[in-house]
């Protein structure tokens, strides 16, 4: 390579950020929090495993707040992630490109995905017996 | 009229020499995902709150054994194929990229492992 400090295409730092692009990059980041949070569901099971020690360790953990902050954090990475995976899902067979039905799809994405968060924690709570 | 060669047409292979076998595993285990999860999410929402005992009867139930195993192994393939991409797309240093892509690949066979054992001891035990 000639010159390797040149700038390199595509130039991001000069796009005005728009929902496509921006909705490409939180699915990316949603994974990569996603395959990170992996770690919670093997911790959780292998514990259970483990023994009733164990287990409280992870109950404690996912009870205090910095166990709830994530845990909300990956259960909206999860439903977005699923969501805008169906939607690529589409892409993948040829639809869906026009860029209405881009811009659509990608705010219809983000609403189920805020939607079914809030619904899960509801439901959660509810199974606590929170309203009860 | 194609611009493939005869002989890339007869091995139906891109310049990555192994075809689409990683972008169609993306897929299908992103489309198995979709039933594993809204199950898990939604059991997980049903049982909040639920103590070490009651956690164990449910994992030990077989079909709820069965399918915490497909998902396991959905999940991972899933997630290290993804990493595998994120990592081609940032990391530019070769050793590193290969060395990193590695280290996912392992830890990703160690936590799968990890976690069918531990289902199966429960479901066992």
């Amino acid at each position: 390579m000639a010159s390797p400090n040149r700038p390199l295409s595509p130039h991001l730092q000069v796009y005005k950020p728009q929902l496509t692009s921006v909705l490409s990059i939180l699915h990316r980041a949603t994974g990569i929090a996603l395959a990170v949070g992996t770690l919670l569901l093997v911790w959780w099971l292998v514990a259970a495993a483990t023994g009733e020690n164990a287990f409280a360790d992870v109950q404690a953990f996912i009870g205090s707040w910095i166990g709830k902050l994530l845990l909300l954090g990956w259960s909206f990475a999860i439903f977005y992630h699923m969501c805008n995976g169906i939607r690529h899902l589409f892409w993948d067979a040829g639809r869906g490109y026009e860029l209405e039905t881009a811009y659509a799809t990608g705010r219809i994405v983000v609403a189920a995905a805020i939607i079914l968060t809030i619904g899960a924690w509801l439901w959660g709570y509810a199974s606590m017996g929170a309203f009860s | 009229m194609s611009l493939r060669s005869p002989l890339g047409k007869v091995r139906g292979l891109g310049s990555a020499k192994e075809g689409v076998a990683h972008w169609w595993a993306q897929r299908m285990t992103a489309v198995a995902l979709v039933p594993l999860l809204i199950w898990f999410v939604a059991s997980v929402c049903a049982m909040a709150g639920a103590d070490y005992d009651a956690v164990r009867e449910w994992v030990a139930h077989p079909v709820v054994s069965i399918l915490l195993v497909l998902m396991t192994l959905a999940v991972f393939h899933h997630a290290q194929l993804g990493l595998q991409v994120v990592l081609e797309d940032y990391v530019h240093t070769e050793w590193l990229k290969i060395a990193s892509i590695a280290f996912v690949k392992f830890a990703a066979i160690a936590l799968a492992v990890a976690t069918v054992f531990s289902i199966v001891k429960i479901a066992l035990g």
